[in-house]
């Protein structure tokens, strides 16, 4: 009897399974804004053709080919709206057609699960910058080291003053967009206020009209925070070109017909870093550079006195501020740099071991 | 940092020398061979893997001035795309590339001149906002590209009425010399809709742009200065500028050891000097 | 009102764009849609802003007489030459006010903007990038000097490098068997390029990158308002 039960229940459940093998079936795509549809079909045939209907019903081709890989995504869709499918699978033998049909709608979802781990490094991240930044607000005291591209400011702007001749100051060939620009303003803005305390001409060539708008700004807000509004010269900050070159041009000129004493190259560079670093080795000022781009870093260092390393540009506001929430902040960038190599760690002994599942869900976020 | 003159005597001569061993193989080509390496037989394969007829991006992110180094990779790359009958779009996210790509399409229209425009190559102008506007491609390329540089609106372009988005384009080829390229490339078309993302860059910034060439192929291969492009040429079996320059290139980096080798020389007498 | 607005603008739109990167949901998918649009317009129009700001800072210059004057006599002379061609003849495919002028382009043998791009501005720019050369040479001769352990490490590194990046130095090792091509020169600089240089690049973009979300923390949240000019 209980065999008997046995072969009765296994045919069941092998009709079930055959009969939930369905040969065309459309599914949203999961963990997306909604707007695209895998279509999936079961089918030994070689080729096939994929219908969508229109909003009138009629059919219109999307895919004409192989049936492999057995899988086709239709994007571009609009999110929360029913689509129709047909698949057509020819038979060569009775000149005739299958048709199958299959509908679906496309679903938004509340995130991206791809990102998970994206999200999560965000978030223990900024967590711990913010945490770190209120203990600083609480009157928590944090050290920094000594950066000295930073500390030698004041050294090239006494130098500056007493030659009588100006500083020059390049905030990098990327736009506003570029985090380094807006790093490298920051640094201005604190030279500019020390700049116009001593009277010293500060000049800033700028590659993009947005970062002349903004250097403006910057150096004319720190005239008037030393009670020097007088004092500051709008076309000492000037756009000279988009051209990658030609600004270096323009840039080399003012180096020689202007000498200046000091020369900060701060921001994004490129393949122009040793072109300007030398140039101005070649006049004989103090240069003092500082990028996040790694492969100029070497030219950088060959040619100027004092070179701010990846992070350290970044660091700038906080170290010549002293602001205690500034520094704050940077205790949560060491924070990250503690979970980035303790993540790193995991990922080689869990790749070593066999355990592909801890890299597989960070890839995720690619 | 203080120069004294003989320091500034040295650099110009360093410069004489210089110019005079990179022209001189100009004028009289030694023919030395170049080896490929890895990372532009991956540039290579990702071309020459995708089926014909498929949508690509050459993205001109450069200007005249890196011309030397980036015109003939983008020239045997074009060549190598049409060669696959893949329909090329040029975009540019530096205003002067179009005019490098009008270039670069004229040289290779005389190995290839059955191309037209519009079926085969189309120029879409230039993007201003860099990264922003690679990300709006994303989401709908119409609303970047409303039309082509002569005015004909996106849809009424053939080559392009399958194309709505950069999913849709089979890989992006991004020449760059700086901002905004290769980095942005990768980041808004690679890592947010999976578009394959390869491209070429100038000596100087190649090591940057290395550790993108990974496991996740965030990169397909790299191609790096002017070596890599005549290795490229190579590749496609054709000799190009790149070929012709290399002679040039070889003798000034045997030169620039030279000039290390004297540099120490002069160091180890002036530290004897001051020993005695 | 003056700072506070930016800095609402700053939090608002940074926390947009945050949120968007990881909920696909509507509103975040069409707002994000609409900053990209208007960054975009912007940045259309910033162009203007370059331009009349080289205009009135050469035209001052040249006003004041001031020491130099003449080159920037040169460039604004240049700029107009460039824009007024432009505009009356259009560029490549493009037409202008006067059309396409099919004359002009029968004696100069493209249009006059074309013309002088290839001609005048185009070898101009690629002189200054072949400084580069120049530069590199007397660079390396002044930073390859052996003083200690490091420096000795860093100039055998470069002399593999130089060496593998030519045609020269891949003939000089091809006698290496295939079975040690690893030792050939253009392999190892390969390796030197694919291994510890990568490395040390992605350590540098790694603690670079962190730098960036703590910045970009700083000024969505209003502790650094310098790039606005206020420290307050």
């Amino acid at each position: 009897m209980k065999a008997l039960l046995l072969v009765i229940g296994l045919s069941l459940f092998s009709l079930c399974l055959f009969a939930s093998q369905q040969a065309f079936w459309v599914q949203d795509v999961p963990w997306d804004e909604g707007k695209a549809l895998t279509l999936n079909w079961h089918t030994a045939a070689d080729s096939i053709q994929l219908q969508k209907a229109d909003s009138l019903g009629v059919w219109e081709t999307i895919y004409i080919g192989s049936s492999q890989p057995p899988i086709y995504t239709d994007s571009d869709l609009t999110p929360g709206t029913n689509y129709a499918y047909r698949l057509i699978i020819p038979q060569k033998a009775t000149a005739d057609s299958l048709f199958y049909t299959a509908e679906a709608k496309t679903l938004e979802q509340w995130i991206y699960m791809n990102k998970l781990s994206y999200l999560l490094i965000l978030l223990v991240i900024s967590g711990a910058i913010m945490y770190y930044v209120q203990s600083a607000r609480m009157g928590k005291d944090y050290f920094i080291r000594r950066i000295g591209g930073l500390d030698s400011m004041e050294e090239a702007i006494g130098r500056a003053t007493e030659k009588g001749k100006p500083i020059l100051f390049v905030p990098g060939i990327g736009d506003l967009d570029d985090i380094q620009t807006i790093a490298s303003l920051t640094i201005l803005s604190h030279l500019a206020q020390r700049s116009a305390e001593y009277d010293t001409k500060l000049i800033v060539p700028c590659r993009f009209s947005m970062v002349l708008s903004a250097a403006r700004e910057v150096v004319k807000e720190a005239y008037l925070r030393v009670g020097k509004p007088d004092a500051y010269k709008e076309d000492n900050i000037f756009y000279l070109s988009d051209d990658q070159f030609g600004y270096v041009a323009g840039i080399d000129g003012i180096m020689v017909r202007e000498q200046p004493a000091a020369n900060f190259f701060l921001g994004s560079f490129y393949a122009e870093s040793l072109i300007l670093a030398e140039t101005g080795y070649s006049t004989g000022a103090i240069q003092t550079s500082g990028t996040a781009q790694a492969s100029q870093l070497p030219f950088f260092v060959v040619s100027c006195d004092y070179t701010l390393i990846g992070e350290e540009l970044f660091a700038a506001s906080a170290y010549l501020s002293r602001d205690p929430q500034q520094l704050g902040s940077l205790k949560g960038h060491d924070f990250g740099k503690l979970l980035v190599i303790i993540l790193i760690l995991t990922g080689v002994i869990t790749e070593i071991i066999g355990w592909h599942w801890f890299k597989a869900f960070f890839e995720g976020a690619q | 940092m203080s120069v004294v003159n003989s320091s500034q005597t040295e650099r110009r001569i360093v410069f004489l020398i210089l110019l005079v061993a990179v022209a001189l193989p100009l004028i009289f080509p030694i023919g030395w061979k170049t080896g490929v390496t890895n990372y532009t037989k991956m540039v290579w394969e990702l071309v020459e893997s995708t089926p014909d007829s498929s949508v690509v991006i050459f993205s001109f992110d450069y200007d005249p001035s890196t011309m030397t180094e980036l015109q003939p990779m983008a020239e045997a790359m074009l060549d190598h795309a049409f060669s696959r009958h893949q329909k090329v779009l040029v975009t540019a996210l530096w205003p002067q590339g179009m005019q490098m790509a009008d270039q670069a399409i004229k040289v290779v229209k005389a190995y290839h001149p059955d191309i037209t425009y519009g079926q085969d190559y189309v120029f879409m102008g230039y993007k201003v906002a860099g990264i922003v506007a690679i990300q709006a491609m994303g989401k709908d390329m119409e609303q970047v590209f409303p039309a082509d540089q002569s005015g004909t609106k996106y849809k009424d372009i053939p080559m392009l009425r399958e194309v709505k988005t950069l999913k849709d384009v089979a890989y992006v080829n991004s020449l760059s010399s700086g901002t905004p390229g290769i980095k942005e490339w990768v980041m808004a078309a690679r890592d947010v809709y999976h578009t394959p993302v390869t491209g070429g860059t100038t000596a100087v910034s190649a090591p940057g742009l290395i550790p993108y060439v990974n496991s996740q192929k965030q990169l397909y291969g790299l191609l790096g200065g002017l070596k890599a492009a005549s290795e490229y040429e190579t590749l496609i079996n054709r000799v190009g500028s790149a070929t012709v320059k290399m002679d040039a290139q070889s003798v000034a980096h045997l030169l620039i050891l030279l000039f290390i080798a004297a540099g120490n020389i002069k160091a180890l007498r002036a530290r004897k000097r001051r020993a005695s | 009102m003056k700072r506070n607005l930016p800095l609402f603008f700053a939090f608002f739109c940074g926390i947009l764009v945050i949120v968007s990167e990881f909920i696909p949901h509507r509103p975040f998918s069409m707002l994000i849609d609409t900053l990209q649009n208007w960054f975009m317009i912007i940045s259309g129009f910033a162009i203007i802003l370059g331009q009349i700001s080289l205009f009135q800072s050469n035209l001052s210059k040249i006003k004041q007489k001031e020491s130099g004057w003449i080159f920037y006599l040169a460039g604004l002379l240049s700029f107009c030459l460039m824009l007024i061609v432009g505009l009356l003849w259009g560029t490549q495919e493009t037409g202008g006010i006067f059309g396409h002028g099919l004359k002009l382009q029968a004696s100069l043998g493209a249009k006059p903007f074309d013309y002088l791009f290839d001609f005048a501005y185009m070898p101009l720019s690629a002189t200054m990038f072949s400084l580069l050369a120049f530069f590199i040479a007397s660079a390396a001769y002044r930073a390859f000097i052996i003083r200690s352990f490091e420096s000795n490490l860093l100039m055998i590194t470069a002399v593999i490098v130089i060496l593998g990046r030519t045609s020269f130095g891949g003939m000089l090792t091809a006698w290496v068997p295939e079975s040690y091509k690893f030792w050939q020169l253009p392999n190892l600089s390969d390796f030197i390029m694919e291994f510890p240089n990568s490395a040390a690049q992605r350590a540098i973009m790694i603690s670079a990158a962190l730098g960036i979300i703590g910045s970009s923390l700083r000024i969505i949240l209003g502790i650094e308002r310098s790039y606005l000019g206020s420290d307050k």
